[in-house]
């Protein structure tokens, strides 16, 4: 009678307590990472292999995600974004730093431990085309996590998934059917079903709108977002889209080369950006307003990426920022917390409205 | 085809009078695009993937067609290009550009047009550059392929101008290398240099920023905009950006299953949208420069697929009020595009009138 609760009903009531308001310090977080860092071996294929300079994807990355809240995570192609999810999921193995999961350091957790742990974060993926097995039926795709878990759910893993489906906006009747039959909005709801079937704390979502219509986009965001607030769900949201992450996001990381520019709250960080590389990444994106655009002042950048194989010494972002001195080259920024909650790492920020 | 127009002499240049097809008085546009459509017969039923488009373009400016996956936007650029002739899709329309129809003319004048008078941008440089030559050599072919009297050397003298005209650093050493070891914002600059290689007087890009970071795609945009002023080329920018044609174009063509569903000046199509589609774009869209209400307000469905459009309006089973139209028209027929402003047309059943009611009272608030 007592023992009547099904272990994906157990949220956690000191958690919901906690709702999706600005919380900093206060509370400890679901999830920090600290000094995350993950480089990828190099090798030149001359005679012998010899090691090369390794790529530094992630280099030295600390951020929190408090119960319930989703941290936007921003950056272009190649800034270590989708390797820093990846990272602390613990997909990929991290070079150096620690993962804490709940006050528990997860960072080197595993075998069967690890299998458990992943009951509370899922991942959902960009591709819908990609993610989804074509041989599997959309029922065992979303019972994957029940067979993997060797959990039967109350009332029959047949049941559960039905009702996954139906949460997410598909027709249970579905369940025999293969993901070529679905359109690419609905497969990404069948990644967001599977992603929830064990009620996880955290979920990592890859771009999971980029690769939708516009007019489709709309529809997984507001599900997303409903699918929070029942489940007390927290979200790391990786996008490259800047206006997605501006409406879903509580707080904002951007990224460059593998390091953390600036971080703030949501409407700290598109009002008063501090950063020059966060000026110029939102300066750059056209607005749908042809009046605004056209006034609009645009900070054009230099150059290329750099390779993250050689980063420039002192601010990676030096060799490409319009305000560039010797000092840049020398020393590397540390992040400086200019009020609550919003870090930057520069020598010489500068409250700047670029919107 | 019922092509009545049979007057295009293959090969000759273009007559300085006005083309007897046109009606007469009529000033013609630089491109003129009438009545096009792109079918492909395919076992599961007819694709009608371009259903009847009607556009003007002048030089100089930038017409914006916008639209989601399978709407038929790319399909239209081949079109224009002529890149169906010869396959099994059937092609039909006119398609006016400097007084010649393009439907009509000879595969030779067409290949004498191609790359040389129009050039396309591909979404994706990667694929559309050939991997084992250098980017100097297959911009020295598009040259020397219009220009057979031109050296290799000459030709390969202009290759390392324009290179540096897109904005490719040190363009003398980056003419010999070869795709692979461009980035990404790099490879589109070569692309868009090769396309220039003859002084094109019509661009087509389409999706030319897509594949591209925003800082890149500013920078690319930024190009195209001052290469437009340079050479006073007209563009067509084909995206699902409305963001980037709300920055490049002058008037914007909202396609969707294959037509025209709203075309006109961009400030007519943003701040006074007529069709329930362009609604539902407009306002589904999470913004940059400010936070929208807590939901987003998602156009509802699917969007459809070519071999299988719904009758009628092809947007009624995602409109939310379709059913506002007196008996089934919305189900059953075709809505006409009608002129609703200057220059400004529609293709709704709803009463112009209420068009307006509903867009101050549902949309405005919302965009």
């Amino acid at each position: 009678m007592t023992t009547d609760t099904t272990p994906a009903a157990s949220t956690n009531p000191a958690s919901a307590a906690v709702g999706r308001a600005g919380t900093h310090d206060s509370i400890e977080p679901l999830l920090r990472v600290t000094g995350l860092t993950k480089h990828f071996p190099q090798f030149r294929q001359t005679l012998v292999k010899r090691p090369d300079n390794p790529v530094r994807a992630v280099d030295g990355v600390s951020f929190h995600v408090n119960r319930g809240e989703t941290l936007g995570l921003v950056g272009e192609s190649g800034c270590g974004k989708s390797t820093a999810g990846r990272t602390l999921l613990r997909l990929l193995e991290p070079t150096a730093g620690t993962i804490e999961f709940q006050g528990r350091d997860i960072t080197h957790v595993s075998g069967d431990d690890l299998r458990v742990l992943r009951r509370e974060m899922q991942m959902i993926f960009q591709d819908p085309y990609g993610s989804l097995n074509p041989r599997q039926t959309i029922g065992s795709i979303i019972a994957a996590p029940f067979d993997i878990q060797r959990i039967t759910p109350e009332g029959g893993t047949r049941k559960t998934v039905q009702e996954l489906m139906a949460r997410v906006g598909l027709n249970p009747e579905h369940y025999n059917r293969y993901p070529h039959e679905f359109s690419g909005g609905q497969r990404q709801r069948i990644g967001v079903a599977r992603a929830i079937a064990l009620q996880p704390k955290l979920i990592v979502c890859d771009e999971p709108v980029s690769a939708l219509d516009v007019s489709i986009q709309a529809q997984v965001v507001n599900l997303l977002e409903d699918i929070q607030q029942e489940q007390n769900l927290a979200y790391v949201f990786i996008a490259h889209d800047l206006s997605v992450v501006r409406h879903i996001a509580d707080r904002v990381v951007v990224m460059y080369l593998g390091k953390i520019m600036e971080e703030a709250d949501r409407d700290e960080l598109y009002e008063s950006p501090r950063h020059p590389y966060t000026h110029a990444l939102l300066s750059a994106v056209p607005v749908p307003d042809p009046d605004k655009s056209q006034r609009k002042a645009r900070i054009l950048l230099k150059g290329d990426l750099p390779s993250p194989q050689n980063p420039p010494s002192g601010c990676v972002f030096r060799t490409r920022c319009p305000k560039a001195q010797d000092r840049c080259a020398a020393e590397v920024p540390e992040p400086i917390e200019l009020t609550p909650g919003h870090r930057v790492a520069c020598h010489f920020p500068e409250e700047r409205a670029v919107l | 085809m019922t092509d009545t127009s049979a007057h295009s002499t293959a090969g000759a240049a273009p007559s300085p009078a006005a083309p007897s097809a046109k009606a007469a008085g009529e000033k013609t546009a630089y491109l003129d695009v009438r009545d096009l459509k792109v079918h492909f017969p395919t076992d599961d039923g007819l694709v009608k993937a371009v259903d009847g488009l009607t556009f003007k373009l002048e030089r100089g400016k930038t017409i914006g067609i916008v639209g989601e996956s399978g709407s038929g936007k790319s399909v239209t650029s081949q079109g224009i290009l002529g890149l169906h002739r010869r396959t099994r899709a059937r092609a039909s329309g006119q398609i006016w550009l400097d007084g010649e129809d393009l439907m009509t003319v000879s595969d030779e004048r067409m290949r004498e047009l191609r790359g040389n008078k129009m050039a396309m941008i591909f979404q994706d440089p990667l694929s559309a550059l050939h991997p084992y030559y250098t980017i100097g050599s297959q911009i020295v072919e598009a040259i020397r392929v219009h220009h057979s009297d031109t050296s290799k050397s000459a030709a390969k003298a202009r290759a390392v101008d324009l290179l540096g005209l897109v904005g490719i650093p040190n363009p003398t050493r980056r003419v010999d290398q070869y795709p692979h070891e461009f980035s990404g914002g790099m490879r589109q600059r070569a692309m868009i240099a090769m396309s220039l290689a003859n002084d094109p007087s019509l661009l087509i890009a389409d999706e030319p920023t897509t594949a591209l970071d925003v800082t890149v795609q500013a920078q690319i945009l930024d190009l195209m905009r001052k290469l437009q002023q340079e050479f006073g080329s007209a563009i067509i920018m084909i995206t699902h950006d409305l963001g980037v044609v709300a920055e490049m174009a002058n008037d914007i063509l909202v396609m969707y299953g294959g037509k025209a569903v709203e075309y006109g000046p961009v400030n007519d199509v943003f701040y006074r949208p007529e069709h329930p589609y362009a609604w539902g774009l407009l306002s589904s869209m999470p913004r940059l420069d400010r936070v929208r209400s807590a939901r987003l307000n998602p156009v509802p469905g699917n969007p459809p697929s070519l071999i299988n459009i719904p009758p009628g309006c092809a947007f009624h089973p995602r409109c939310r009020y379709a059913a506002e139209v007196a008996g089934d028209a919305c189900r059953t027929q075709v809505p006409d595009l009608l002129g609703t402003g200057p220059d400004h047309v529609v293709r709704c059943h709803l009463a112009q009138s209420r068009r307006a009611e509903l867009f101050a009272a549902d949309v405005k608030p919302l965009l």
